[in-house]
């Protein structure tokens, strides 16, 4: 990477997020993937002559739902229009979206790039539209075959401003986006499986400047990664040219991960008059105020707001509540456990954060998938915090609960890993040590006070690490006292 | 007695007296249509098995319960409805060998209803036409005059009913193309407010114009067929969720202090002398039932033809461009490329004047002139519409008369050379197109030649009940409907 701190990137993203309707968006068909090719399709899915599209009702509750969590003006009034196009894996002709009026407009969300101040980002209009087929090139020679299960998909097309100016940025709002369609339940989120779809526009322009330089659009991008090191690569290259004496072009450019690079897009390239206008097989949408507040009602509590409750109500720093509400799952995973250990939040917050994510990484699990219940976890940590064991055991019980199974509870009883918190044993413990090694408590008392570390760890090794480790200092300090 | 110069409400009696059975009445018309449609050429394809057995199930039907007034009732289908398992070609070699997978609402409900369906009737290419001309299946001949046209784009429902080869047709009408091969051909045409009846399963041609409609011998008869056509359809959102009236019973409705709008636009100098005379003899009838005529003003009805020469196409661009050679309907032979299977598959499968909607459609709007074009007309398209709420309104109207063509039937290849002219002979119906309003055509004379002559009523929104009221009492105190074109060619 050779970003020249001489320009800036100019970023703004154009998302299509599939909405995990039942049916889908204009007909009663099922809305979902994976079957034989045609198999998912009627007279409506193929553009058969005569036949009407019909709104499903379910796509506007999910698209008022996204206006509202990325505080969007809701249009009353919106209507649908057509965009005319020839391809084969569009069989009307024209695609049925939303042009001059999108049921969203003016919205916005707030980004939290790693090492840098939390920013706005522009959304300048969210509209439904419905997804196309699919060409298949594989199988004969000289052909192709058109798969239309997927024609008739709701989409939810998300523009933003183009307030982007890294790849950071990007990826940042990208994750928080993504984030966001997951709490609401309108769409799975998944870039691989192209349910979730994004195309960049990316731009250069010398610090300082006004006006933003030529456009590049960038497609076929299937991870967030991958958006990031399009968008790396793009602005090296467009600043190159631009250093070199030529020109950007204006024009649409594939990103080929395995190159690291982008490259025009070859066929598509003449220019599209889409000639759009209203559709007039379905009549304008027209909003009442009272279901939009009624969808409000039922909103889940988004990201930022669990954010900001969970740095108020359990104090936990900016890290640790940015972590625990990156999903839905994560953050009630947190609570059931917090649950189970209501008194120490930022010890719960903790185990999940460290240990338990830690673990789930190496495994290449996610939250959901965890072996060990959000219920035992809190257990755990109520546990160490009731001083029925200690932080060390604890891991050893945590271990085995990721490996085996099981309830803390009964790990540590069958295994006999109570804390020793009584006070006779532990001194009968200590004073054996102190009893064996009356040179370093003479050095300790001559001011060799890092040898208290010395006698802690003997005793805890006598002990199998059970005894209680403030009741050990307690003691320790007491005896070796002048 | 011939029962194929009964009117259906008339053979909707003898059907259920039992004085002639569904399968008799149903193999007179066919018997009828095999000898007159070789020279008329009213039907594209004729279903005469389907019938016969459909007759057969109405004469089960009939003296029972669930009997309508249409069990039995032989019907003619403008080939424009998708009729399932049976072609359906919209008059286009593009669909020439089209079997619908499914029903269109109108007819799945006519069916329901018990009527019999004789076959699908010819018409203008995709409903684009005003003389039944541009059908890939030849011209449909009027039975007044052989030679001359019976108007379009529903010019094969209409000379089926004129010449009676059905007890009732269905047609379209997207601009005029119900009233006016109704005006052309002496038969009773009507045409809903927009939305009153469904348009699943109608292959568009202009998404926000077109509606479809009965053509009858009588208004009596149009009641009939629309009591069952009309009403709300989930699978077509722009179908109006709004009660259906009994339009029989309104007919008897008394039309003292009726108050008639005559609108001084429609009655202008384009309007021929012998058409303008018998309107005026209709208005004397409605005097004498009690009715009154107010002189009236609709400013915008002379934008009425750019207006529509802009909405009409630019839909229709878009509505054709599924007919690509891809999932159904004619396809090249050995296409090289993609572009060369969608060049040649519609150079091929659309006639001249389809093209040239296509290109006037996709020009309004293309970047750079839609707001030109396609936004203006859209303006010019509400200011129509308030033109005629506001003098219904400011006249306290039950009903606008106007004439229903400038001219009687003309005669075939007349206007082929000049669109314009041809458009023009729309100019009366197309107001209320684009306004979404109720309007019907009913017999009125004729003209030196013997050709007939049609006036319009035009109605507020959803108020059929009272055009058919209106146009029901001038065909009892008139002779005009029962003509009939008998040993005329």
């Amino acid at each position: 990477m050779s970003q020249d701190s001489r320009y800036e990137t100019v970023i703004g993203l154009e998302i299509h997020t599939q909405l995990r309707t039942r049916s889908k968006i204009f007909c009663g068909c099922p809305n979902q993937f994976g079957s034989a090719p045609n198999t998912q399709i009627c007279p409506v899915c193929a553009a058969f002559p005569g036949v009407l599209p019909v709104l499903n009702r379910e796509v506007l509750n999910m698209a008022i739902k996204t206006g509202l969590a990325l505080h969007g003006q809701i249009r009353l009034y919106n209507e649908f229009a057509r965009k005319n196009y020839f391809y084969p894996d569009l069989p009307a002709g024209y695609q049925i979206s939303q042009f001059e009026l999108p049921i969203v407009e003016q919205g916005e969300l707030m980004i939290e790039p790693e090492g840098s101040p939390r920013k706005r980002i522009g959304i300048t209009r969210i509209h439904m539209e419905v997804d196309a087929g699919k060409n298949l090139h594989e199988g004969i020679q000289g052909a192709s075959w058109v798969d239309l299960n997927r024609t008739g998909t709701p989409l939810l097309e998300i523009v933003t401003e183009p307030d982007l100016r890294s790849a950071a940025e990007t990826g940042a709002f990208l994750k928080k986006l993504r984030s966001i369609v997951r709490y609401l339940e309108v769409c799975d989120g998944n870039m691989e499986e192209g349910s979730f779809r994004c195309d960049a526009n990316v731009s250069v322009r010398r610090w300082g400047a006004t006006q933003y330089g030529t456009r590049a659009e960038i497609k076929n991008l299937n991870s967030i990664r991958n958006v990031m090191r399009a968008i790396e690569f793009e602005t090296d290259r467009q600043i190159d040219r631009i250093e070199n004496g030529e020109k950007v072009i204006q024009e649409t450019r594939l990103w080929d991960a395995n190159q690291n690079l982008t490259r025009p897009m070859r066929g598509k390239e003449e220019a599209h008059d889409y000639r759009y206008f209203p559709e007039p097989d379905l009549p304008p949408v027209q909003l009442d105020p009272a279901r939009i507040e009624a969808i409000r009602a039922t909103m889940p509590e988004l990201p930022d707001d669990k954010f900001a409750r969970f740095q108020k109500d359990y104090a936990l720093s900016d890290y640790d509540a940015g972590v625990l509400t990156a999903s839905r799952e994560m953050a009630n995973y947190y609570e059931i456990a917090l649950r189970a250990s209501p008194a120490d939040p930022k010890s719960v917050a903790n185990w999940v954060t460290g240990e338990l994510l830690g673990r789930l990484n190496k495994e290449g699990l996610e939250i959901t998938q965890s072996p060990v219940q959000a219920e035992s976890l809190g257990a755990l940590t109520a546990m160490i915090h009731n001083n029925v064991i200690s932080g060390k055991i604890a891991k050893s019980v945590f271990a085995h609960m990721f490996e085996h199974g099981g309830t803390p509870q009964q790990i540590v009883a069958e295994q006999g890993l109570s804390q020793v918190t009584d006070q006779g044993a532990i001194e009968a413990e200590v004073d054996k040590i102190l009893a064996a090694h009356p040179e370093k408590i003479a050095q300790y008392r001559a001011g060799k006070n890092q040898l208290l570390g010395f006698f802690v760890g003997e005793i805890m090794k006598a002990t199998r690490g059970k005894a209680n480790p403030g009741v050990v200092n307690e003691l320790l300090k007491n005896k070796l006292a002048p | 007695m011939d029962a194929t110069t009964l009117t259906l409400a008339q053979a909707a009696q003898a059907l259920n007296a039992r004085e002639i059975s569904a399968q008799e009445l149903t193999r007179a018309y066919l018997e009828r249509i095999e000898a007159l449609n070789p020279a008329l050429n009213a039907f594209i394809t004729l279903d005469a098995e389907r019938a016969m057995e459909a007759a057969a199930a109405a004469d089960t039907r009939l003296g029972q319960a669930s009997a309508t007034p249409l069990t039995g009732i032989p019907l003619a289908i403008k080939d424009l409805f998708c009729t399932q398992n049976l072609r359906t070609t919209c008059g286009s070699a593009m669909l020439a060998n089209f079997l619908p997978p499914y029903e269109s609402t109108v007819t799945a409900r006519l069916k329901a209803a018990g009527a019999v369906v004789l076959g699908k009737t010819n018409m203008d290419e995709f409903a684009m036409g005003s003389s039944n001309e541009t059908s890939f299946f030849g011209p449909v001949r009027n039975p007044w005059a052989y030679d001359r046209t019976p108007g379009g784009s529903s010019g094969g429902s209409a000379t089926a009913m004129a010449a009676g080869l059905c007890a009732g047709a269905l047609g379209t009408d997207t601009g005029g193309s119900i009233r006016q091969p109704a005006a052309m051909t002496g038969i009773t045409g009507l045409k809903p407010t927009y939305g009153r009846v469904s348009r699943f399963g109608m292959i568009a041609f202009a998404s926000s114009l077109d509606q479809a409609g009965p053509m009858t011998r009588t208004v009596e008869d149009a009641a009939l067929l629309l009591q069952e056509m009309a009403g709300f359809d989930p699978k077509d959102a722009t179908s109006i969720n709004e009660p259906v009236p009994d339009y029989h019973a309104a007919l008897g409705r008394d039309l003292k202090g009726l108050r008639i709008g005559m609108p001084a636009e429609y009655f202008g100098e384009g309007l021929g002398q012998e058409s303008r005379t018998a309107i005026e003899a209709a208005m004397e009838v409605y005097r004498s039932l009690g009715a009154h005529i107010h002189p009236i003003s609709l400013p915008m009805t002379r934008h009425a033809i750019p207006t529509y020469y802009i909405i009409a196409p630019a839909e229709a661009s878009s509505n054709l461009a599924r007919y690509d050679g891809i999932r159904f309907g004619h396809r090249c032979a050995d296409p090289k490329d993609l572009k060369d299977l969608y060049c040649r598959t519609r150079a091929e499968g659309f006639g001249a004047e389809v093209k040239r909607r296509i290109m006037l459609g996709t020009y309004v709007l293309s970047s750079g002139y839609y707001d030109a074009y396609y936004r203006k007309a859209q303006q010019v398209r509400r200011l129509i519409a308030e033109d005629f709420s506001r003098a219904f309104r400011e006249h306290d109207l039950g009903v606008i008369l106007t004439p229903t063509a400038p001219e009687t039937a003309f005669k075939l290849g007349e206007k082929n050379a000049d669109p314009v002219s041809m458009y023009l002979s729309d100019i009366y119906t197309i107001n209320v197109n684009l306004a979404g309003l109720p309007g019907i055509s009913l017999p009125c004379g004729f003209d030196a030649k013997g050709l007939p002559i049609g006036f319009q009523l035009i109605g507020r929104p959803l108020d059929e009940a009272t055009i058919l009221a209106t146009g029901h009492a001038y065909q009892l105190a008139t002779q005009w409907h029962k003509a009939r074109p008998e040993g005329k060619s």
